[in-house]
């Protein structure tokens, strides 16, 4: 049995010595990159257009002067014990982003990672703003992109810093002295030094303008599997989520807001609830009622025991069908916007030998994070205080503020790790809604919100109706392809001031306007249609539907080429090695091409996404009945420069059965305005003995770090669907599967 | 209504609603969180404890259901041997993402490997298809069983 000696190492950044990172502290880095302050001109990669998650407002605040020792710039903290604290710029939601940003500052820095804490950062846009998003967010599958140089940079400006401090009390050059493991080593005369004993003298030293880093060659954590710094609290019970909150005097409450989005209160009759015992209070709000109780079963009992009415609003009316038949009739009538046009696709795809067409449907999704929407807030003379797991501290802290009219100082955020956040968490209604419950109550709160809620009251990733065709010359070669997209815009329900109309959303052509592909004449459009259901982003965002319906059609036009989809790709990639080459890579480790039992076939799906490129082939197998049995999941990657190769692995699994699931089960539907799906019975996941084997290979590689969290998700549907293809013959263009009839369908 | 419960090896007294599922007592009452709360129906598996040994849903076991019987929790589970080496596999392999569900996965493969110290495939499915996992671990926690009953 491996000893794990890596003990707790994470946690909050504590009240009385938070501080550290205050607004002067940072500004002494000047122009170098000791926070993510200067970093905002960068341009990280060339992966198109990069997402705009772009936060409500700034909320810039200084996190108070009470540090003592050495604090350069928002990342790191060293004491006078020698003891190493790191802030992570972005949220802990399970993707491994506080051992990641750790171990590009501690590569630098010249310490171990079992020597350093990891502590989640304050809101404060100036220190933390992500330097693609332009806001202190986690999203997007940017962490890494954003923060391979400025966290390697802020540790090596710490560390000569350090040494400079050390020349000069040994009064020896510099160049004679070397760092490792937190001490300082002056060779020739054995003397040696811990950073502890230089805190006070190296904040004197000057900020290092010109910063030299490592070679990877001489790189020692980056690029190794290094333990995770925070799983040793997930697996004795000590992690503390959100949830998981304990105050003086707290009470929990529960929530029910208007089933029928855009409804309002009307009346409500609480003597049941308040006859409850443990019930303390009921709250109204203006589209919602809250029992609280002395615990979370008061709490719900309650609410359960409330006669409710509600306005139901213009939205009353609203089903799947008629959603649907909306964007239907705005492919037909409305006007697109361009997403991208190469040569004239439509005159091309009017002269080709063969026209292939076809309309693609997606469904809504919900996140169903495990954890519950939960928000704890105690609003007092002196203020408010949040404790909360979310992916746009900053955000949550401004729409709190404004609700409470609080300057944004007075509102005290206290970030939590995340249990998921798959885009859920990048909005903060909830903490809005806690705001507004918390400023009617006198005492601590915890606002859980129930499974039911928390998939009622959702913020889903659209639905789309897209229109996709392309023309084939005489040899079965693409002269055309042409892809109209029908959607809700995701950035336009985001962004603050929303989208101006006319505008394009890169989130709606992400994945379709940038395949990988070389086609002679493309066209790519989108017809904005919002729906009256509120949506965000949903992990893989953009290119999670926009993949699914281009890797669905590439297959469609392999087959009307009489072309292997392996193949037929890879004729379309003499331009793109790095595509070319994961796609190798996941064909001969999946044995594509080799026999497979009868009723069962093989897909493959292909994308370059978030700057890093993925191939999946999946093996599944088609009953008598019509039910999929997943086989065997392959996955190649590069992703460029890797930081930690396990955790890279994990998100790819994980992302692959986030979209098996969703691609095989998952739709929200709507009867009378409301969501018809409410706990893991109707919105049901893939369960451990339906998840087969998975592999993950990964391309050693010198390029830019690529995002990876979303990247398996966007993989999954069309590898799926192009197997349930290969098995039967029957093409699914719209999600669910589990809403097909396959039965009899296999060719077993 | 008053009940002594036996929690990890302690007596715990509690004045609580007899209808009141023991997640919700372990939760708000005693004040033990690493037991989550993520359906309150039974379909999840992240609120799954021991109760004699045996893995329980406790968002839908009521409080007065649970009698004398002997609780463990993921608190205490790591001070049985198999509990021990299931945490020990799951670190080995990094089994965790999100961390939210795996108390109850932990607890669940426990159970699984004291009474079936060798479980096949077919073992597992049975065993752990309760459990719900958002982050899509399945692949690690089949690989960490295996592990675990080889330790």
């Amino acid at each position: 049995m491996t000893k794990h000696t890596i003990a707790p190492t994470y946690g909050l950044v504590d009240e009385k010595t938070s501080a550290a990172i205050s607004r002067r502290q940072a500004l002494k880095g000047g122009g170098l990159m000791l926070a993510f302050l200067a970093v905002g001109r960068r341009k990280a990669h060339a992966a198109g257009e990069e997402p705009s998650l772009r936060a409500i407002g700034d909320g810039s605040m200084d996190t108070g002067d009470a540090f003592e020792g050495f604090a350069p710039g928002g990342f790191i903290r060293i004491a006078r014990d020698g003891s190493v604290q790191i802030i992570a710029p972005n949220v802990e939601m399970g993707q491994g982003i506080y051992t990641a940003e750790a171990m590009l500052i501690a590569e630098e820095l010249e310490v171990g990672l079992d020597q350093v804490t990891v502590l989640a950062a304050p809101p404060n846009e100036e220190l933390y703003k992500q330097p693609l998003l332009k806001s202190q967010t986690t999203g997007g599958s940017t962490s890494i992109r954003g923060a391979f140089d400025p966290l390697r940079q802020a540790g090596a400006a710490a560390r000569l810093m350090l040494i400079g401090a050390a020349a000069e009390r040994l009064g020896v050059p510099a160049a004679e002295l070397t760092a490792e493991r937190g001490v300082v080593t002056h060779a020739a005369s054995g003397r040696t030094l811990g950073y502890g004993d230089l805190v006070e003298a190296a904040g004197k030293q000057p900020v290092p303008q010109d910063v030299p880093l490592k070679k990877k060659a001489d790189w020692k954590l980056i690029g190794t599997p290094a333990k995770r710094v925070e799983t040793a609290s997930k697996v004795d019970g000590t992690a503390v989520f959100g949830i998981d909150i304990k105050l003086d005097g707290m009470k929990v409450a529960t929530v029910m807001a208007s089933p029928t989005r855009g409804g309002t209160l009307k009346s409500v009759d609480d003597k049941a609830a308040r006859a409850v015992p443990g019930v303390v209070d009921v709250v109204r709000l203006k589209n919602a009622v809250v029992v609280v109780g002395d615990h979370y079963w008061a709490a719900n009992q309650g609410l359960q025991a409330l006669t409710v009415e509600w306005d139901t609003g213009e939205n009353a009316g609203i089903t799947t069908d008629k959603l649907f038949a909306d964007l239907k009739q705005a492919a037909d009538a409305g006007t697109p916007i361009l997403g991208r046009r190469e040569g004239d696709a439509p005159l091309a795809l009017a002269g080709a030998a063969k026209r292939v067409e076809a309309v693609y449907e997606l469904p809504f999704l919900a996140h169903a994070t495990m954890e519950p929407i939960n928000t704890t807030i105690h609003v007092t003379d002196d203020g408010c205080d949040i404790w909360v797991g979310t992916q746009v501290p900053t955000a949550a802290q401004a729409v709190a503020a404004k609700r409470l009219g609080l300057p944004l100082e007075k509102v005290r955020l206290h970030n939590q790790l995340l249990g998921g956040g798959f885009g859920r968490r990048l909005v903060a209604d909830s903490i809005e809604q806690a705001a507004e419950i918390g400023k009617q109550l006198s005492y601590p709160v915890k606002i859980i919100w129930s499974r039911e809620e928390d998939i009622r009251q959702d913020l889903y990733r659209p639905a789309y109706h897209d229109r996709i065709s392309a023309g084939l010359d005489e040899n079965g070669r693409p002269v055309a392809f042409l892809d109209r997209i029908t959607g809700g815009s995701v950035l336009g329900a985001y962004l603050p001031g929303g989208l101006p109309e006319g505008t394009i959303d890169s989130d709606a052509i992400e994945g379709a306007a940038d395949t990988p592909y070389a086609f002679p004449s493309v066209l790519v459009d989108w017809v904005r249609k919002d729906p009256p259901i509120p949506v965000t982003w949903w992990r893989g965002v953009g290119p999670t539907h926009n993949v699914f319906v281009v890797e669905s059609f590439m297959d469609e036009m392999a087959e009307a080429a009489g072309a292997d989809p392996v193949d037929f790709r890879m004729s379309l990639l003499k331009e793109n090695p790095r595509a070319a080459a994961v796609l190798r890579v996941a064909a001969e480790h999946a044995g594509w091409g080799s026999e497979l039992p009868p009723g069962t076939g093989r897909g493959v799906s292909l994308h370059g996404a978030f700057g890093s490129f993925v191939a999946a082939v999946v093996e599944a197998a088609v009953g008598e009945d019509g039910t999929v049995a997943l086989k065997r999941v392959v996955a190649a990657v590069d992703c460029g420069q890797v930081v930690n190769p396990d955790t890279v692995k994990a998100q790819v699994e994980g992302g692959l059965v986030f979209g098996l699931s969703a691609a095989l089960f998952n739709s929200i539907t709507f009867a009378d305005g409301a969501a018809e799906q409410a706990n893991f019975d109707t919105y049901r996941q893939l369960r451990i003995d339906e998840t087969p084997p998975m592999e993950v290979h990964l391309i050693d590689s010198d390029e830019a770090p690529g995002g990876i969290g979303e990247t398996g998700t966007v993989s999954a549907a069309p590898a799926l669907t192009n197997a349930i293809f290969a098995a039967t013959g029957k093409r699914l263009r719209k999600l669910p599967v589990s809403d097909a009839d396959l039965a009899g369908a296999s060719a077993g | 209504m008053k009940f002594d419960l036996a929690i990890n090896g302690e007596t715990r007294q509690v004045d609580v609603p007899e209808d009141m599922p023991l997640l919700w007592v372990l939760r708000d009452v005693v004040g033990l969180t690493g037991t989550k709360f993520g359906c309150g129906i039974a379909q999840c598996g992240a609120c799954t404890v021991h109760l004699d040994g045996e893995p329980i849903r406790s968002c839908v076991t009521a409080v007065s259901e649970v009698g004398t019987g002997a609780i463990t929790t993921i608190e205490a589970v790591g001070e049985t041997d198999v509990g021990r080496k299931v945490q020990a596999a799951w670190l080995d392999l990094e089994v965790v993402q999100c961390g939210y569900c795996q108390s109850g996965q932990i607890m669940s493969a426990s159970a699984l490997l004291k009474a079936t110290p060798e479980p096949t495939d077919a073992d597992i499915d049975a065993a752990m298809s309760g459990n719900i996992c958002r982050c899509g671990t399945y692949p690690r926690i089949r690989a960490a069983i295996k592990s675990a009953a080889k330790a």
